[in-house]
């Protein structure tokens, strides 16, 4: 398969990797045995949000299916920064393309120790900051705001060398004046989009949730048009390169991505319809176009 | 003598619907799987059809169903669905040439009884379908069981055709005994409480077996449901709380669980 791409220094053997969370290598290796590892999905590998302590996640029901996608309120449930280092790590390193570590942290203190933690890990190649999360000092979504996130990055840019991609939320006025303060304050790379908040109604309780967490996020194609004008918006204030997501299902789909400004693309939701959708959209993505 | 757990092939595959059948309230779809392994008892595949999946009821399905395999012989395997939403409803238009998208078998399924115990296998509804598969393979293995049937009313009796020579019971006593299948269960056990439990079924009632098995000391086996996006482990969708205060993935450490890992077995959003 042609398609061999540099992504902040990572060679990457197709532009073709899989978004944060929607993928689990350690259970589908477990599910689908070595094959795998033979023939795995994507040219690298980005873990599920890894905080500092364990994190359970949210009471179910965490999935909610909607025209054209699915709404959960997942909680980001994870072993915590010594688990995963522990526990998970080992296994990852196995994998035959390069791993990216995404962390969250409610306070820059929390981010740095993770930051630290994996940078002084040789078999993780890059890290993804994932900040669609509140600050529990001030309340607000630190994606969500231009000065709350050049303040983090003020605090991690300098604990690591490793690449720093940073992971933007849509729920917010203006993507791109957050796109441009994670460039000024040295992120290398930016990934949009992550899910949009959205509210599914109980069958029976009027007003009340039906998922667990309350509210969950939006993915799947339901999204696709939303994170093209991100990926746009974004591709038009920053020279960093861009990681595309959203929606996307098919070479096609992937194709605009790049075409609106992405360096690489992530492949989410399809994954839980077609395990092998990431190696699938790759071969699309190499045909010649029609 | 224990079950293992075959592993799925990498990737979903496109399978041709080769039979269709109906008993009552149930329909049956045979898929051609010619090159798939044999299901362990209590496995699953998440399922969907290669044409028009999508376009129903709110402009659903988008994900793959999860369906418990009902009997499996070589190059087929069987599932048996109700019409309960979009999902299920395109499922059942299917017809026989139509192709569907599979993936598996999947989960962890059930597991032979201890040596010198009976199998009493406890169904509900749609729940049936795991347990036609697990009573195939009890009666190859020469080992004794019998099996307890509830539906709703006589159209959802029919699928008692499924198994060998259920005894049933149905809520408007249209059909055998008047009243819920736990009370059939609880007569079993009163008579020899030496036995394993199989269950399958809608959360209120495998929740009363488990019950009643904890209460009797009688070991059960539970074939859970859950809302699934993947049913390989990577949505984290499909959890339940177990006793220990921790959640389990039904779609990889289930969909059997024995029942002393749980408190309860009412999942929430799932069953009908
Ligand atoms: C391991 C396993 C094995 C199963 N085996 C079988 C089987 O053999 N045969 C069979 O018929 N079924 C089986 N099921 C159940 C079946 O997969 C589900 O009922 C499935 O959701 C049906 O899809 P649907 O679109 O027809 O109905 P849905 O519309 O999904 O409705 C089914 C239930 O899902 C919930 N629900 C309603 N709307 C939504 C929504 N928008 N998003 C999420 N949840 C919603 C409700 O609780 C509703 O009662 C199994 C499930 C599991 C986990
Ligand atoms: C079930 C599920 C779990 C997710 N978990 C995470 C996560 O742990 N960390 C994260 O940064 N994004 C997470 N996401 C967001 C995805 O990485 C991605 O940004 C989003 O789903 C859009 O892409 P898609 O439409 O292709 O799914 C999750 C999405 C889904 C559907
Ligand atoms: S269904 Fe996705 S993890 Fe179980």
């Amino acid at each position: 398969m042609s398609g061999a791409v540099d992504f902040c220094g990572l060679a990457l053997e197709h532009p073709v990797i899989n978004a944060s969370g929607t993928f689990d290598a350690i259970a589908a290796q477990r599910v689908f045995g070595d094959a795998l590892l033979a023939d795995f999905p994507f040219s690298a590998f980005v873990s599920k949000t890894i905080t500092l302590e364990p994190r359970a996640g949210n009471p179910p029901p965490r999935i909610y299916e909607v025209a054209g996608g699915m709404i959960n309120s997942i909680g980001l449930p994870n072993r915590g920064l010594a688990g995963y280092l522990e526990h998970d790590l080992p296994s990852l390193a196995a994998l035959p393309v390069p791993l990216i570590v995404n962390v969250m942290g409610s306070v820059a203190d929390e981010v740095v120790q993770l930051v630290e933690a994996v940078d002084a890990r040789a078999e993780i190649a890059a890290i993804e900051l994932n900040v669609s999360c509140p600050n529990v000092k001030t309340g607000l979504d630190i994606g969500a705001d231009p000065d709350e996130l050049a303040r983090l990055l003020a605090a991690v840019r300098p604990r690591t060398r490793k690449p720093l991609i940073v992971k933007l939320t849509p729920n917010t006025a203006d993507v791109a004046r957050v796109a441009v303060a994670a460039e000024a304050s040295g992120a290398d790379a930016v990934s949009l989009i992550n899910t949009l908040r959205a509210f599914a109604a109980h069958s029976t309780r009027p007003g009340a949730p039906w998922l667990g967490g309350g509210t969950g996020g939006q993915s799947g194609p339901a999204v696709r048009h939303v994170a093209l004008a991100q990926i746009a918006a974004v591709a038009r204030r920053v020279t960093i390169p861009i990681v595309g997501m959203g929606g996307i299902q098919n070479g096609r789909h992937a194709r605009e991505a790049l075409d609106a400004g992405a360096c690489i693309v992530a492949v989410g939701t399809e994954s839980f319809r077609d395990p092998l959708a990431g190696q699938r959209i790759a071969r699309e993505l190499a045909a010649p176009r029609v | 003598m224990t079950w293992t757990a075959a592993s799925a092939p990498l990737g979903r595959r496109r399978i041709t619907v080769s039979d269709r059948r109906t008993y009552g309230a149930y329909g049956v779809l045979v898929l051609a799987d010619t090159n798939g392994p044999d299901p362990q008892p209590g496995q699953f595949y998440m399922l969907a059809a290669v044409e028009r999946w999508g376009g129903g009821a709110d402009e659903r399905p988008f994900l793959p169903r999860a369906l418990s395999v009902l009997r499996a012989e070589p190059g087929r395997a069987h599932f048996m669905l109700e019409d309960v939403g979009p999902g299920t409803d395109r499922l059942l238009e299917l017809a026989v040439g139509d192709d569907v998208w599979l993936l598996g078998p999947l989960g962890q399924g059930f597991q032979p009884p201890e040596e010198g115990r009976r199998a009493i296998l406890c169904g509900g509804g749609v729940g049936t379908a795991p347990l036609a598969i697990l009573e195939d393979a009890l009666r190859a293995a020469g080992t004794a069981s019998v099996a307890l049937l509830g539906f709703r009313d006589a159209p959802h009796a029919q699928g008692a055709a499924l198994l060998g020579d259920p005894r049933v019971a149905t809520d408007d006593g249209s059909v055998g005994h008047h009243g819920r299948v736990t009370e059939l269960l609880s007569a079993e056990l009163d008579a020899d409480p030496h036995a394993v439990v199989y269950s399958c079924g809608p959360p209120p009632m495998l929740e009363a077996v488990r019950a009643i098995c904890e209460a009797r000391g009688v070991p059960a086996q539970l074939a859970l449901e859950s809302g699934m996006a993947c049913g390989f482990g990577a949505c984290y969708g499909c959890v339940v709380p177990t006793r220990d205060g921790s959640y389990i993935r039904v779609c990889v450490d289930g969909p059997v669980v024995d029942a002393d890992r749980l408190d309860t077995a009412l999942v929430a959003g799932a069953g009908h």
